[in-house]
């Protein structure tokens, strides 16, 4: 048995809600396939499934808003027999926020009163009227009066708790859900990462030149814009220095083979998200640019995949069309480095003793000092570079 | 001076400073009352205001309702509450509705002093408590001294009404001290009175039970439960708003009756905090009464039937908490 668990689509997602279930008990599942629809404080995710099988049991149902981590169905896989029905009950997955912490279950805390002989809550006339005065629900109590009545003392101890809490939250926007978890996972990077950064100019006059050459071959539709070079190219320089194609875990920097670059999309309405452009490096520049297209348009209509979320193993930040200079990106954790790219502009370049007129474009690197030095970081951004004046090779 | 002197002392008050005051009943002359309550009284004002009655209830309260109706000022002796079963067509159909029934041009200015509640093995006929029959009735007025300084100033003050004011006296009462104040004026005979200060509980009761009730309260304050005491001094009229003005502080009410529990006056307290305190209300009113039995002579089982300082705890306690 697999269990298929709510992922954690990025380091802010700590919750999500399960908005739907694609398959049902007893339908067959491949690896890849979508099976649930999840609404975290970014997006509405749709969900992959990484085993195939066949699905035993759904242990949570739509409209739940369940923890990262939290078993949301099992699935049989292939070859295995079905149990019998052993009582299974939701677990919960703890907080991550406070893991050295016991975390009490996010269950309904309504006690469960059955349905069919509702019982009556014995509360005193004078409880009862002061819950209605101090905006008590009796429901939410438990009398510590005889035969387990709610009293008045009952009811002036959790009016004193309730004024002891911060007024509750009213429920946010999606868009103000996304600035809140963007501000959790920023401001965490700030106080955890020890920020370095580096930045260099790079002569782009051979990607210019050799990008209108290829795009005169092309349809349309078919073009390449140079940011796909940028992102190819970045991928390939973490080659050279793989060290920065990590993710920080448990205190530790966790070294990964395969590069996913997370490209930046800034979404209308305002935040961002940086889904993954699975194996970046090994994807051709038409690849690269048909699947950049197609992420930037579901990204805009919210309706990523979860993996696309989960995956990235380092992000690539592009602000040229916005007209800066210069990105001094903040890191976006577990992943240890942020590249960013300015503008292309026209400007004086010397060469060979010869101040000439180039499109450049400045090229920064935020790293992670606790895993790479800006030694480490100066290579990376030499190497970017000297890709870039090889576009063919890409 | 004890509860007994204290009536004494305001007969004899009475009987110097009013001529029309006499005091009338079986054996209260020559005997000094069944409960000495006035001896030595014939020896200083003389058969013609000292009275000893015939063995009949009904024909000596209806000379004293005569008596009454004819300008008198008559206080009358019922040896117990039990006897006075057999004055009762005198009290209900004449000393209660001769005002009412005559447009007003009659009035009843009569006291009856009645001896009232068990505790002294005197058995069924002799240790009842039956006040709260003639707080039923309307037209007279009912007083329930708990005190000496109330057995002095309540006969005082009942001998200035111009009504029946029937005074119920808790015969275990007789023998205990008290301070009285013979230069205090007038008593009040409208209010209850609260005894004692509390903010958890309001205990509610009068005449023979105070005693019980303060102790019950003295246990509970070990267990740092605080109780409010209400003497209620007269259960009619009733002292509705000081029983109401409790509640509303403590949310709780145990009303203690020596009567039995069934149409008790403790039912009728109840009720009306039912009635006009509900939304104050954290626990059904308690109640503590007797047991309901003629009345044992066998000690144990005297005791047994009676209010019992524990059973007034415990009602208490248990509606606090219930873990109590």
């Amino acid at each position: 048995m697999a269990e298929f668990l709510m992922p954690q689509l990025g380091a802010d997602m700590s919750a999500g809600k399960l908005l739907g279930w694609r398959k049902n008990v007893g339908e067959s599942v491949s690896r890849g396939d979508i099976i649930a629809d999840v609404e975290t404080d970014k997006a509405d995710i749709e969900i992959e499934v990484f085993t195939s099988g066949v699905i035993e049991r759904i242990l949570i149902q739509p409209g739940e808003k369940v923890p990262v981590g939290t078993v949301l169905a099992i699935i049989r896989r292939e070859g295995e027999v079905a149990k019998g029905e052993t009582p299974l009950a939701p677990r919960v997955a703890p907080s991550e926020a406070a893991p050295a912490k016991p975390v009490a279950p996010v269950l309904p805390a309504r006690p469960s009163v059955s349905a069919a002989e509702p019982k009556r809550v014995h509360v005193s006339p004078v409880a009862r009227k002061a819950a209605a005065e101090l905006g008590i629900d009796l429901a939410s109590l438990v009398g510590t009066g005889p035969g387990g009545r709610i009293t008045l003392e009952d009811v002036q101890k959790a009016a004193q708790a309730k004024a002891a809490q911060p007024a509750p939250v009213p429920e946010l926007d999606r868009r103000a859900r996304m600035r809140q978890a963007i501000a959790a996972a920023m401001a965490r990077s700030k106080r955890e990462i020890p920020h370095y950064y580096l930045s260099t100019a790079i002569d782009m006059s051979r990607v210019m030149a050799w990008l209108t050459q290829e795009n005169l071959k092309r349809s349309v539709e078919d073009r390449l814009v140079y940011g796909v070079l940028l992102l190819k190219a970045v991928a390939l320089a973490l080659h050279d220095v793989p060290e920065l194609n990590s993710l920080w875990s448990a205190g530790k920097a966790v070294q990964l083979a395969d590069v996913h670059v997370g490209a930046a999309i800034s979404l209308r309405g305002g935040g961002l998200v940086a889904p993954a452009l699975h194996n970046t490096d090994r994807q051709s520049l038409d690849e690269l640019m048909k699947n950049f297209r197609d992420l930037v348009q579901r990204a805009r209509a919210g309706s990523l995949r979860s993996s696309e979320l989960s995956d990235p193993t380092i992000t690539v930040t592009s602000l040229g069309e916005q007209g800066v200079d210069a990105v001094f990106g903040i890191i976006y954790p577990p992943q240890v480095a942020l590249v960013g790219f300015g503008k292309i502009t026209e400007r004086p370049w010397s060469s060979a003793g010869q101040i000439v007129s180039r499109h450049a474009i400045t090229a920064t690197l935020s790293g992670d000092h606790r895993v790479t030095d800006g030694h480490r970081g100066g290579l990376f951004l030499a190497a970017v570079d000297r890709l870039l004046q090889e576009p063919e090779k890409l | 001076m004890t509860y007994r002197e204290a009536a004494r002392a305001a007969m004899r008050k009475a009987l110097r400073e009013d001529p029309r005051v006499f005091l009338m009943g079986e054996d209260v002359g020559g005997y000094g009352g069944a409960f000495a309550v006035s001896l030595g009284l014939l020896q200083e004002f003389g058969p013609e205001r000292i009275r000893d009655a015939p063995l009949s209830e009904s024909a000596f309260v209806g000379a004293g309702i005569g008596a009454a109706l004819a300008g008198m000022r008559p206080i009358v002796e019922i040896m117990t509450v039990n006897f006075s079963m057999l004055a009762m067509d005198q009290i209900l159909n004449n000393a209660a509705a001769l005002r009412h029934m005559s447009g007003g041009q009659f009035n009843v200015p009569l006291v009856v002093r009645v001896a009232t509640g068990g505790g002294r093995q005197m058995a069924a006929q002799h240790s009842h408590s039956l006040e709260g029959w003639y707080a039923h009735i309307p037209g007279i007025k009912v007083l329930t001294p708990a005190t000496a300084a109330d057995a002095y100033g309540m006969l005082l003050a009942a001998l200035r009404e111009s009504d029946p004011v029937f005074i119920f006296e808790h015969a275990t009462l007789y023998p205990l001290e008290g301070e009285v104040n013979e230069a205090a004026p007038l008593a009040d005979i409208t209010h209850a009175s609260v005894t004692r200060q509390g903010k958890d509980v309001t205990l509610i009761t009068y005449g023979g039970t105070l005693g019980k009730t303060m102790q019950a309260a003295g246990r509970l304050a070990e267990e740092g439960i605080e109780a409010e005491v209400i003497d209620l001094r007269s259960l009619r009229p009733l002292d509705s708003p000081t029983i109401l003005a409790s509640v509303a502080r403590t949310h709780r009410a145990v009303v203690i009756d020596e009567g039995w529990r069934t149409g008790s006056f403790s039912a009728e307290v109840s009720a009306q905090i039912m009635e006009n305190a509900f939304d104050d209300l954290d626990a059904p009113v308690a109640r503590v009464c007797s047991a309901e039995v003629p009345m044992p002579y066998a000690k144990h089982l005297e005791t047994a039937a009676l209010p019992k300082v524990e059973e007034i705890v415990d009602a208490a306690r248990g509606m606090i908490s219930r873990h109590g």
